[in-house]
């Protein structure tokens, strides 16, 4: 995308992409600062700390895709596995 | 006693009528079978209104309660617009067989015991095996073999369940039970089957991508939901469902992210959202049951959405993978607006019908002090807006461009997924207008400002996840192996090991009895028969000749052992 030139769609040069970065993290870093005026009700010890959903979010995406990237190896096989006569048996 | 018919035969007869109408007369009762259907579901009385009588039982084909009506009407508002999505592409007899298998659903909905339920669950196995072949493909063909394996298998589970329920408490009623025995634990694996469940959650992603652009849309719909609502009716607080549940969200999360076909993300993504819904049904509370069916009528009309817009992709572009597409947004732009609700609608983003009924679930879980439960379904919310919610879009219509400039939806297409788009933003919007049909009374509020705060930083976060770790979510051109590796490569390994070890023992013993009985007859020949005995010269043993005393002796023998005989008896 790096390479796009600016004739292309104004959604992917690459000015736009560096502006839409910056909203994210303004609009991200709001949401944690937003928890100093609202409260947000926690069910157990952790969850109404601030900013527990957004570390909480980030750290389950993290783990969810380093697992699957470790079961990668083990369960991933051409797309040809299970088509008849592609395999010796 | 008849006071009312089966909804499901007004769909049961449109399916009959689309074969042999053509033109706008089909077109017709394509629209008007599922909108009388969804009339004829509004007009089922609460309890019992049509008995049947059947060998030595009475039939109660028709039971209307909250829940069946609720589980009805989106099974026939999917129908009325998965027609008009599927009616100028799919063939006649995939809409005739998707009809067929959405009266199976209503069907089981308004089943008052477990033989009509069971008759309609296989109706529904059968159509939609139908609806799979309807792809075309050698593919098609092969997984609509193994899906009609699995479900036949499941039915013949649920039946063997049933009978014992029937024998050993003499009645056919659905109510409410545990799994506490073998019969019970018959009923609840034979519908966990069609919830996919572990551990044979993978006929789902096998068969569904393999079915055309249009039959995955109907296809996503109906078979899981209806096990869900058996599971509401059944099994409501069976603890066991609350850890099936979870597998079945981070199951569907983890292959969703290793997957590259466009329709495989989102097969594995109804496994994980069917997980939310029988996770709340093994919670049992009220809140829980409410939250497992509005999720489940929310989940039909986003999951259906994002079916439809991946759908318009295929069709339009023939490609099946993310691999091979990208960069689509610029000459598909209503397809991809309407994915992206659909996806943020899976994701529970607010705005949207997922955030009001997923939530609930979660609420659910919180009130029952579930804690781990209500974390772990917390972080599932964030994998599935990680799985689903944006790397659906970002790899089907962004990411690098492909080059493809293929049309947007045709009109018919573009109108159904725009109606469901709609709906996702209207519950979202007015949760009020879903929550007053729920089965109990709904002491919730979807929209506090701490819980919306608390799923956009859990969500967004996740977004912001994605985009990181972008350069280790690289697609490549693979299929993930799962459970059913074990039937269709395992299996097969072990038969035919012991097919070849069975022929090559056969082979040594057949050879050895060959080279024994060949020794003995020339032996034997040697010894009895032959004139001269190459060896020594000898005759043979009947060759030789015998002097007469030796048979007189032989016969005196032989009589006094006669007349012994004769005296002992």
């Amino acid at each position: 995308m790096n390479e796009t030139p600016d004739s292309d769609h104004w959604l992917v040069r690459p000015a736009t992409i560096r502006r839409l970065w910056q909203v994210s993290a303004a609009v991200l870093l709001l949401t944690v600062l937003l928890q100093i005026a609202i409260k947000v009700k926690g069910y157990f010890v952790l969850d109404g700390w601030l900013g527990f959903g957004a570390l909480f979010g980030f750290l389950s995406c993290v783990a969810m895709v380093l697992v699957a990237k470790a079961l990668g190896p083990l369960l991933k096989r051409s797309v040809t596995y299970y088509v008849p006569g592609d395999r010796d048996d | 006693m008849i006071e009312m018919l089966p909804p499901a035969l007004i769909l049961v007869a449109g399916a009959l009528l689309i074969g042999p109408l053509r033109g706008h007369a089909r077109n017709a009762v394509l629209l008007l079978a599922p909108a009388l259907t969804l009339w004829a579901i509004w007009q089922v009385p609460d309890g019992v209104s049509a008995t049947v009588p059947f060998l030595d039982y009475d039939l109660e084909i028709v039971e209307g309660s909250p829940v069946r009506r609720l589980f009805a009407t989106i099974f026939a508002l999917m129908a009325v617009v998965g027609g008009l999505f599927a009616f100028r592409t799919a063939r006649w007899y995939e809409l005739a067989a998707a009809y067929a298998y959405a009266a199976g659903a209503v069907g089981v909905c308004f089943a008052g015991d477990l033989i009509t339920m069971f008759l309609f669950w296989e109706i529904m196995a059968l159509f939609s095996t139908v609806v799979v072949w309807s792809g075309g493909t050698e593919a098609s063909r092969r997984a609509g073999i193994r899906y009609v394996i699995m479900h036949l298998l499941g039915g013949v589970i649920l039946k063997v369940g049933i009978e014992g329920v029937v024998v050993h408490t003499g009645s056919i009623d659905m109510q409410p039970m545990l799994a506490t025995n073998f019969d019970t634990w018959m009923i609840l694996i034979g519908i966990l089957i069609n919830a996919a469940a572990p551990p044979i959650s993978a006929w789902l992603a096998d068969s569904y991508p393999e079915s055309s652009p249009t039959g995955s849309v109907f296809l996503s719909a109906f078979t899981t939901k209806t096990a869900v609502l058996a599971l509401i009716l059944l099994f409501p607080g069976e603890p066991v469902l609350i850890g099936v549940g979870l597998y079945m969200v981070m199951y569907g999360i983890i292959y969703a992210l290793l997957e590259n076909n466009i329709r495989r993300i989102l097969a594995y993504s109804v496994v994980n959202q069917v997980g939310f819904m029988v996770c709340a049904v093994g919670i049992g509370t009220q809140m829980a049951i409410n939250g497992a069916a509005a999720h489940a009528f929310a989940h039909i009309i986003y999951k259906a959405l994002l079916f439809m817009s991946a759908g318009v992709v295929v069709y339009r572009t023939g490609m099946n993978k993310c691999t091979e597409v990208g960069g689509l947004f610029r000459t598909m732009p209503l397809t991809a607006i309407c994915g992206i609700i659909g996806a943020l609608a899976i994701s529970g983003f607010p705005l949207t019908s997922g955030f009001t009924t997923k939530t609930m679930i979660s609420q659910a879980a919180a009130n029952d002090g579930l804690a781990i439960v209500y974390l772990l379904l917390a972080a599932a919310s964030a994998g599935v807006f990680l799985h689903a919610g944006i790397k659906f879009p970002w790899f089907v219509f962004f990411q690098k461009d492909s080059g493809l400039r293929p049309k947007d939806a045709p009109w018919n297409m573009g109108a159904a997924m725009v109606i469901f788009a709609a709906l996702c933003i209207l519950i979202g919007v007015f949760p009020e207008l879903l929550y007053r049909y729920l089965p109990y009374p709904v002491d919730y509020v979807a929209y506090t400002p701490g819980k919306v705060l608390f799923y956009l930083q859990l969500l967004l976060f996740s977004g912001l996840a994605f985009f990181l770790l972008l350069p280790l979510m690289r697609r490549t051109d693979t299929i993930s192996l799962d459970t059913d590796w074990i039937w269709r490569v395992g299996l097969k390994r072990i038969g035919i090991l012991l097919y070849r070890g069975l022929a090559e023992t056969g082979a040594a013993i057949s050879a050895a009895t060959d080279q024994t009985l060949a020794a003995i007859g020339r032996e034997a020949q040697n010894y009895l028969g032959t004139e001269r005995r190459p060896a020594n010269g000898e005759r043979g043993f009947f060759a030789r000749s015998w002097p007469i005393g030796l048979t007189a002796l032989w016969i005196a023998v032989l009589l006094s052992v006669y007349v012994f005989v004769y005296y002992l008896s």
